[in-house]
Parts: C-alpha cells; structure tokens; sequence
C-alpha cells in the first residue's frame, strides 16, 4: 500500500463498503474476524451490491457471500494477475484516471527486463548476494547513481510504509497514448499477458467460468458510476511474496480507477487492536514515527544532507524536515537546538536487520542478552513455535506483561519441549519477570483501528493488585532508568538523560497522564504550549514539537478529538466525521481527490465525495479533503516549486514525489517492480509460468532448528503431499491469551481441531470428530477432525489436491489447550517486511494422536529421513 | 401490561459469529455449558438448555443453490441460526408451574424466578421446544428471560444489542411482525423464494411466539419442531374426559353394589 499509494494503511473505511457495487473479499475471513465491521458488507448486499469470497475454505463469510471461490492457497498472485490481464486485453481499465492518475503513462529505463524475458527473475538479480540491484526498474532519466550507493535511501519503501525516495525528481519522459512499449501501461501488458484464464485454472485450481464471473463482475462494477472494494488480511500478507499480493490488487484498483472513491478502495483488515497503530507510532525496528526511516549505523550523514536523502522534492515528504525536527524537539525539548542540530545524533542507528524471526535466530545463537515481550505471545503465535521457545530458554531475562501468564511466560515448565525432554527446567537459564499488564478497561488511552481511526477509551475500574497499564510501565521504567543514569557523564548516556520525561501524574499509582501523551504526540508550538492544528503547521526552525506528524491534527484546539462520539445517526453523512478521530486530518477515504475529474467535478453524481468549489476557491465535499485545501485544479507548478506546490493540481496522490499511483514501482521493492506469480517456499507443484520456482529474494534460514520440507521438484516432496493453511475462529483471539481463559469463550470452541474433505478424509481415514496427526518437517502436532464439504478438493495443475485447515489459536494454557498450528510452519519471510509463510506449506495428515513424550521427535526423524531432510 | 415485546431472529442475516451466546453469558452470569468438542460443524453447545440461553445452529448443506439469481453459490449451503426461548403466548411452562416461579411479566414475556423456583422440573417435558432445562448440581430450572432486568429500564436484551448484523432484533411484537413480513416480500422479490417465518402466527399450536424467525428452509432442518403445540392444549378435555369416565366408573360401582341387591 505504500509504494503504491504512498501511505501504508487502508484507503478507505469501513462504513464505506456500504456503498460499494460489489465487494471482493480475499485473504480475510471478515465475517468470522471482523464480525463488527462486516455489518458494513452485509449493508452492502442489502444495497445489492455483489459479493465475492475467494478463499481455500468455505467460511462463515462465504456463506454469506453471493460467489465463494476456493482456490489453492498460495496461488493468489496468478488469480488476481489474471484479472490485470482480462482488464488490459479487454481494454476495461479506466482510461481517463489511468492516464491522469496513475503512472501508466512514465516510460521506464531501456535497461530493464521483465520476468518474461528472463524466465521468472527481472534484471539486475545478484545470485551471490541473493538479491536485486534495482537501478534498472528505474524511470528513463531517473538520477539512479544517486540513489544507488546510498543506503539510507535505497531501503525506503514498503518496509518503511510509504513510497519510495528514489525517484525523488519527476519522471522526464511520459506517453499518455500509452503506446510506447516503455511506458508502465504496457510493460504490465507484458507482464501479465500469459496470466489467462487458462492459467489460472491451472495454477489456482478455479474453473474458468468462476474465474471470468469476478473479472467481469469487478469490471461491470467499476468506472464513473460504480465503485469496488477490495478487503484482505493477513490471508494475503503471510507469504513469502505476500508484500506483492497486495500490490496486485492495488494494480487492478488503479486500473479500475477505485482509489480515493465512495465504495472503492482497499481495506487492510489488521489482525487485532491498534495493529495499525503500532506501525504508525511506531514498535517496528526500522523506523521512526510516521514512517520516518532510521538512519544506518555507517552513515555518517549530518541532519540536513539525511533530509535530502530521505525526503522528496515532491508531495508532503518535502516537509520531512518540519516532521523531523519537531520529532527531535518532542524527545530532546529544550536541549534540542539549531547548534546541535536537534540532537539528531541521539537517534539510534540500524547496525542490521532487527525483525523479529532474526532476533530470535540471534536468540538461539546466544546473540541476545533479553526480550521484553508486551501484548505478543510468540511460543503459539508465530511459525516455528519450536524455534522459539528454545530461543526464550536460551535468554538471560525475559520481560513478558500480558493479562495471563501466557505460553511465552510459561515455556520452561510446560512447553512441548519439557515434554519431549528437548529442554528441561532445571537447565534452563532464563529469568523470566512476568508482570501483569492492564486491560483497555483499565486505563486511558487510544487505539488505531484498522482503518486508520483513533479512539480513546476511558478507564472504568482501576486495575487490581499489581496490574499496570502498559504506558505506567514504560514512563516508570524510563523514569527509574534515567534515576540510576543521573550524574552520568558517558556521552552514550546523554539521549537518555536529556530526554524530555515529564508527564503529568495521576491517581494513587501515579499513571502518567495519556491526554498528555496524545497532546504531545499531536504537536504543541514550543512558545506557548498550545496544540497544533495539524501537520501543515509544523516547522523546521525548532519552534514547534510533535511526536508523531501524521497523528498531528487529533489534539486540535486542545480537545481530545478521538475521545469524541457522536453516532453516525445523529451526523449528516456516512463519513461521520465527529466519531473520534482518524490520520491523516480527520480523512476517512484518502486520496480522495481521485473521486473527482482532472478537472475537479465529480466522476458521477452517485460516486460523489470531494470536489473543487470554484466561488470559494477550494476543495469541499463530504469527506475532508486529502489535497492541499486551496490548490486549483488545473494548478501546475514551475521550476522552483517544492513539496505539495510542486505537484500538479490534478495529481492525487500527495505523498508519492511524482503524485501518482503506482502501477510499476520503480523503487521501494526487494522484489520486484510488477507482482509476480511464485509458488510458496514449500509447494507440491512447479511453477508453471517461470523456471524460477518461488520467489528468489525471499529470506530463508537453513539451520536445524528449522528444517524445510522438500518442495515440488525436490527428492521427497511426495512424501508431504498436502497443503495446509492456518486462520482464525471468531470465537477465539489470535494466540489465545484473551479467550483460552474465558469459559464463554472457550466452550464455543473448545478444542483445536483441522478442517478436511470428505474425499482426503476417505483417502486418510480420517473420522469426523476423532483424531489426526499433522506432520511436517518441523514438528507433529494432533487436532480433532472435522470433516466437511466446505473444504473442497481442487483440480490444480491436471491433478486433484488437498488442502488441510489449521486454526492457530492453541497452546498448553487456560482452559481450553491443543497443539499450536504454528508450530508446523518453517521460518520462510516475505523480503519486505519480513513476515512469516504461515498461509501455504505442505504436510502429511495421518488417523489417530500423536504419540507422547520423545516419541514424537521419532516420529518427525522418520518423516525427515523419508524426506532426505535435515 | 405494557405492549408485548419479543424477538424478531433474522437467519438470513446471521454470520454465526456467536455472539449472542456471549453477550448472554455475560450479562445473565450463565456458567458455561462444558468444553466438549462435538464434531458438528461449529455448533459445540448443542441445543438450549440450563446454561445456554442463546444457541447458534450450523447446518451445512451440499445442495446447489442460486442466492438472490446473481450468482452460484456454488454447492455448499451454510445456514446459522441463533435460537432462543420462544416466550409462547400459550406458555405450558407457565401453566404446568405448581409454585407460581414461572410467570407473565408486564411484557408479555415468560421468566422463571429463581428464588421460588423449587426444581420440580413439571415444567421441563412441557415445553414443546425443549427449551427450560434443569441446572446439573443446582436443581432448578433456567431459561432466556429477553433479559428483564435490560428492558425494565429501557435497554434492550444483550443478545439483540451485541449482534453485529440485526440479525436479532428487538422490539414491540406486532411491530417486529409487520416487519418480518415485508422482509420476506423483499426476499421473494429478490428470488429467495426459499424465505419463511416461523412463530410468527397468532393462530398456530402456541398461540405464536414471542420469539419468532425467518429461515431458509424447514424448521426441522434447524432443529425446531415443525407444528409445535402447547402440551397444555388438550388438558382441560382430558380432565373432561377423565372426569366423566370417572363419573361412569363411579355410577358403574353403584350400579354392580347396589344394583345387586335390587
């Protein structure tokens, strides 16, 4: 969403699927994990908009869905590719936004190759270094060179959740016939060209009529007078091309011309609450808040020549120095000065990559002293559960604060590995402090839901005993730290000592105050203290602070604007703009700017939402604009124009240095310019598109503690011939640690079970409501069977397969335990961000339990040995 | 008595998300119904009972359906439906209760009150739809009771307030009806000719229910009685008929003892 849009967070809202024409629904299970926000589909429906599913398993939301389509999980990319191609060969796309908003008219470097010249890889593929030099995916004229050598630069992009920087200059060379066989439109019609329906078929196992109903129903309902939307999850992002899922759906978007549109867009459906938030603010490693990016260690760069590097000419990052500065002066206060260039040297630097699996690696290897594990449970969460909790045991301390002592607290007396006799108490070293942490009804503060929105809740009881709010704990920390560090003159010491801790207290447990927090993280004038009105008014001069510019705006006029709720019954539009408070601006539908001509009109009276008021010469409309308020137009700026005045009046998207969405992205991308169908790291069949098997770039990690099972091609893969596939139940919360322990919950599903067909039943012996055991290369685990038509047998490749459904929501806790689906899953990462392939791997599946104790690694040996794995 | 309210469970809307069954335990301090896996789709609280006041049915179908004619739904049929204690306008529970602990209230709705309740359990093989049910360990018996203690004071019942889709609807009886029945029209209209209500008729074995629904298909399909009827109905002719046949039996006993001596 970033490289393609420019910002790294869902385009549209909620509320707004109410107006869509029809609505594909793919990679998300909505109905079953975003039962709330699903109201807004099913109004839809009622509306008669058209509903679409595609999904491995028939789910609660496909049954309520007009057209459920299963398909092979993992095959997303050539489904959602073959659309690209039945829009561009059918010339469906939207011609007058492609060409106005989009790239599609930018001609690219004569350098570049496509996977079709090169049988799966595009130009520039280092096969030593197992990644891409990406200076020929660059736009003709582009100052690559720059860009190239320059690291804080060339990392920018989808793991940063914005657009890239490198194309900080305007393309120089555009064709708006779209003809030129350089310009992006037909580079993708290559791309795409053998993506038939044919070859989806093939691939994704979906008959072709099915096939052709979505592409024609997304097309019929896309256009001037009708609008799309698109809603995924992680469905999409768990892969190890998951980044490149969702930019093909952003392609189609764009060609469809459903971007900053009533009922368009694309909904990123976030796994839990404040997700969202936790990019934004950020807890990510590699970057600051508002998707700023961390500077390298090696850089020896000076404040001002960091700006230039990571900032653009073009669009809002123009301001990075106002955002950066005042982020400088919300940490370090008054010590922040001109002369010292804001403290930015107290930043800390990036020696590396931080994600989360490499710590664990470095865990394991003894790399790592402590972890502080807040709101996560990684012993179930995350893939390879083993590797995991033996990298916990493998700690000198470990910090966990969660409502329960949940299983990354418990690992070293009850995890799988205490009973297989792989660890044993008394060897284990780590000291684990378990604190318990305070429910959201037990203090004040804010969540980001998943369409951008913060809202506040209040405290309703004060915790019990020695529960904390997670903000307590984080002041009381610093505060306690800076307490033992005070009179320190070791320079390393000095960001710590004089950063800006002076929140307000209250109660008897002195909890700082979170008003004060979001004050600062909107922004205050440092003269006089008072909230900003938003980020247009911060400054690079040091006379404003702001914790997190894109939040700017939700303290306005010093009132706690996510703290607001007026029902949308008792507001004039369905944008509801006086509940709470959403980023940017108070904006719901972003880039809307696109809902209206190039010209400023409305596309359609019936898809109506910003527009240009000629007699009071500025944006109106229903939503706030995401566009500069007075900017005509037909404004065009010249030479010296800079920032937002240096984009073009019809150009709507504000953050991108060229103010276009992205159909091709030149930069920002590890893996590749144009989405690209590779099969999962472990897959039962070839690639048929491309010699190139899965994709080359993805980060892999070869050591014993995460063995992979053969994948098609390999001596052994016969020997896991199943796909299985992880999700979610409504009735639990993701790895358990809020709904194992509550009887209510837990006796709607008490026990982990898998889904299969009668057909791999029949072929298994497996018996509706017995046992199977699931195997892979990492482990075994057992599950009750529920067999059931909804999962289907597919014809993939001329050959039936079948899929075997894995909900991941159990551990050895609370009341209702089971084996953890993740445990099956190898540590395979999508290049970008880093996320773990828990959607599509192969196994066995067997009748009966899994045997007890040590017995069960004899089981996993025999299967590696069968394998030839190691 | 004030109007009658009741409920007005929409199947067609239902995504099975449960909640109902939560917001239920929640409120009314329902213990669970115990963790048992039960192997039938994702039903894992069987049927109404004691400790389950709401209870969402799933039933999977492989048959082909053509939803609303816009498109194929392929073979597979997934029908959810939260059932709930019909509040009978004849309510046998009610009449069969020798303490008075089942009652009328002043909304026309029918609650056990536990303190008078003393576990008899009459009122168990009474009910038609198997709903009322003794508490394991405890003796009495328990059931919905559209929350009480909520619509006293205006509010409305937990389950209807955490159902994300108005699936459940509350609200004024006749209102909720007149409602029913156009949704149904509209669903005709839209080819779901499959769409029926269920409880919804004053003139039915129990008088209509208080809580009635519209499903996809036959009512035994979701575990609900096809023709229900209060078991109270023909108790009054059976006591006639008892009566008389006691009066014959008596004239019969006067008849052989002194008809002898005659």
């Amino acid at each position: 969403m970033g490289t393609s849009f420019g910002r790294g967070g869902a385009t549209t809202f909620q509320q707004d699927l109410q107006n869509a024409d029809c609505i594909l629904i793919e990679g998300s299970n909505m109905a079953e994990c975003h039962p709330v926000g699903f109201q807004w589909v099913m109004e839809a429906k009622e509306r008669g908009a058209k509903i679409i599913h595609v999904d491995p398993r028939f789910s609660r939301t496909s049954a309520v869905a007009d057209l459920h389509v299963p398909i092979r999980a993992g095959s997303d990319i050539a489904f959602l590719g073959g659309i690209v191609n039945y829009i561009l060969e059918n010339g469906r796309e939207f011609r007058d936004y492609v060409v106005r908003y989009t790239n599609a008219a930018t001609i690219v470097n004569e350098d570049f190759r496509d996977t079709e010249d090169l049988d799966g890889l595009f130009s520039g593929f280092d096969e030593e270094k197992v990644a891409y030099d990406i200076s020929t995916w660059s736009y003709e004229g582009a100052d690559v060179n720059a860009a190239a050598g320059n690291r804080d630069k060339a990392a920018q992009g989808e793991a940063h959740g914005r657009g890239s920087t490198v194309e900080s200059d305007r393309p120089k060379s555009r064709d708006e016939t779209l003809e030129h066989p350089r310009c992006v439109f037909q580079l993708l019609k290559k791309h795409y060209r053998r993506y038939t329906p044919e070859l989806v078929e093939q691939v994704c196992g979906i008959p072709r009529h099915l096939f052709l109903e979505v592409a024609e129903s997304l097309c019929a309902n896309s256009g001037r007078d009708r609008t799309s939307a698109f809603c995924y999850a992680v469905g999409w992002t768990q892969h190890t091309v998951g980044v490149q899922y969702i930019r093909t759906a952003a392609i189609i978007q764009l060609l469809l011309g459903n971007i900053g549109r009533p009922g368009g867009g694309i909904l990123a459906l976030r796994g839990h609450a404040s997700i969202q938030g936790s990019t934004d603010v950020p807890t990510l490693y590699n970057i600051l808040p508002g998707y700023i990016a961390m500077r390298h260690a090696h850089s020896q760069v000076g404040l001002q020549k960091f700006i230039e590097n990571i900032g653009n000419k073009y669009g809002y990052w123009g301001h990075l120095d106002a955002y950066l500065i005042s982020l400088l002066k919300a940490w370090w206060g008054d010590n922040a000065t001109s002369a010292n260039e804001y403290c930015f040297d107290y930043l800390p630097r990036l020696t590396g990559d931080h994600s989360a699996y490499v710590s664990t690696l470095r865990a394991l290897d003894g790399e790592l002293d402590g972890y502080f594990l807040i709101g996560e449970n990684p012993a179930v969460g995350n893939a390879n559960g083993k590797a995991h909790r033996l990298a916990l045991a493998n700690l000198k301390w470990l910090v966990v604060r969660d409502l329960q002592e949940i299983e990354s607290a418990s690992f070293w007396h009850d995890s799988p590995e205490i009973e297989t006799g792989e660890l044993r108490t008394a060897d284990i070293g780590t000291e684990v402090f378990f604190l318990p942490a305070a429910a959201h009804t037990e203090k004040d503060g804010t969540f980001t839901n998943t369409q951008r929105m913060l809202q506040w809740h209040h405290k309703a009881v004060e915790p019990p005993g020695d529960v904390r709010s997670d903000l307590w704990f984080a002041y009381h920390l610093g505060r306690r730290i800076r307490e033992k560090l005070s009179g320190s003159l070791d320079p390393k010491d000095k960001p710590i000592l004089e950063l800006t801790w002076d929140y307000p207290t209250e109660g008897r447990h002195l909890d700082p105050s979170a008003d004060a927090v979001l004050k600062e993280i909107n922004g205050f004038t440092v003269g006089d203290g008072k909230a900003v009105s938003g980020y247009e008014d911060l400054r690079a001069d040091g006379s404003t602070a702001c914790g997190v510019w894109i939040y700017s705006g939700c303290f306005a006029g010093d009132e706690n604007l996510p703290a607001r709720r007026k029902p949308h019954w008792e507001q004039d539009t369905w944008v509801a703009p006086e509940w709470a408070w959403t980023w940017p601006m108070n904006r719901h539908i972003i880039y809307n700017r696109a809902s209206a001509d190039p010209d400023g009109k409305p596309w359609s009276e019936r898809k109506k939402c910003v527009w240009w008021d000629e007699k009071k010469q500025e944006w109106t409309g229903y939503d706030v604009p995401d566009f500069k308020k007075t900017m005509r137009p037909d404004y065009e700026p010249d030479d010296d124009a800079r920032a937002e005045w240096g984009l073009r009046g019809d150009e709507p998207f504000i953050m991108q240095s060229d103010g276009k969405g992205w159909l091709y992205v030149p930069s920002g991308l590890t893996d590749g310019p144009m989405p690209t169908h590779y099969e999962p790291h472990e897959s039962p069949f070839a690639n048929p598109l491309y010699k190139q098997q899965a994709n080359p770039v993805r980060q892999t990690f070869h050591r014993k503690e995460n063995p992979y099972n053969p994948t098609h091609g390999e001596p052994g893969a016969d020997v896991f011939p199943y796909v299985m596939t992880t999700y979610r139940l409504t009735e639990h919360h993701t790895a358990g640690g809020m709904s194992r322990t509550l009887p209510f919950l837990s006796e709607l599903q008490p026990e982990m079970f898998c889904e299969v067909s009668p057909a791999l039943a029949a072929e298994r012996g497996l018996e509706n409501g017995g046992w199977a055991t699931i195997v892979s290369t990492r482990t075994a685990i057992e599950a009750r069977v529920l067999v059931t038509d909804r999962v289907k047998p597919l014809r993939v490749a001329d050959r039936v397969v079948h899929q075997v459904g894995l909900p991941y929501h159990w551990g050895t806790r609370g009341l209702s335990v089971g084996d953890s689906a993740n445990d099956l899953f190898p540590l395979a990462l999508d290049p970008n961000v880093h996320i773990q392939e828990v959607k599509a791997a192969t196994c066995d599946i067997r009748p009966g339990r899994r045997p007890r104790g040590a017995a069960v690694l004899g089981l996993v040996d025999d299967y590696r040995r069968r394998a030839g794995a190691s | 008595m004030t109007e009658r309210v009741g409920f007005f469970t929409d199947t067609t809307l239902c995504i099975g998300c449960k909640a109902c069954e939560v917001a239920c335990k929640e409120w009314n301090h329902v213990p669970d119904d115990g963790l048992n896996f039960l192997g039938q789709s994702y039903d894992n609280t069987g049927e109404l009972g004691a400790s389950t006041w709401r209870h969402v049915a799933f039933i999977e179908q492989t048959k082909p359906i053509d939803i609303e004619g816009n498109g194929s739904a392929g073979d597979v049929r997934w029908l959810m439906s939260s059932d709930v204690c019909k509040h009978c306008t004849h309510a046998a529970c009610l009449e069969v209760c020798p303490t008075g602990a089942l009652f009328r209230t002043e909304f026309g709705t029918v609650v056990v009150q536990q303190d008078v309740c003393n576990g008899c359990g009459y009122c168990v093989p009474a009910c038609p739809f198997g709903v009322i049910d003794q508490r394991e360990g405890d003796g009495r018996v328990w059931k919905c009771t559209l929350c009480y203690d909520r619509i006293g004071v205006a509010l409305e019942p937990a389950c209807a307030k955490a159902c994300p889709t108005k699936s459940i609807q509350f609200g004024p009886l006749d209102e909720l009806r007149t409602q029913a029945r156009e949704r149904v029209g509209e669903l005709h209209e839209r080819g779901v000719t499959e769409a029926r209500l269920y409880g919804d008729d004053p003139s039915d074995g129990v008088g209509g229910m208080g809580a009635f629904f519209l499903l996809l298909d036959d009512p035994e399909v979701y575990g609900l009685p096809p023709d229900p009827v209060v078991t109270t109905r023909d108790l009054a002719a059976m006591w006639k008929a008892a009566g008389a046949a006691a009066l014959a039996m008596g004239a019969a006993v006067v008849v052989s003892v002194f008809g002898g001596r005659g």
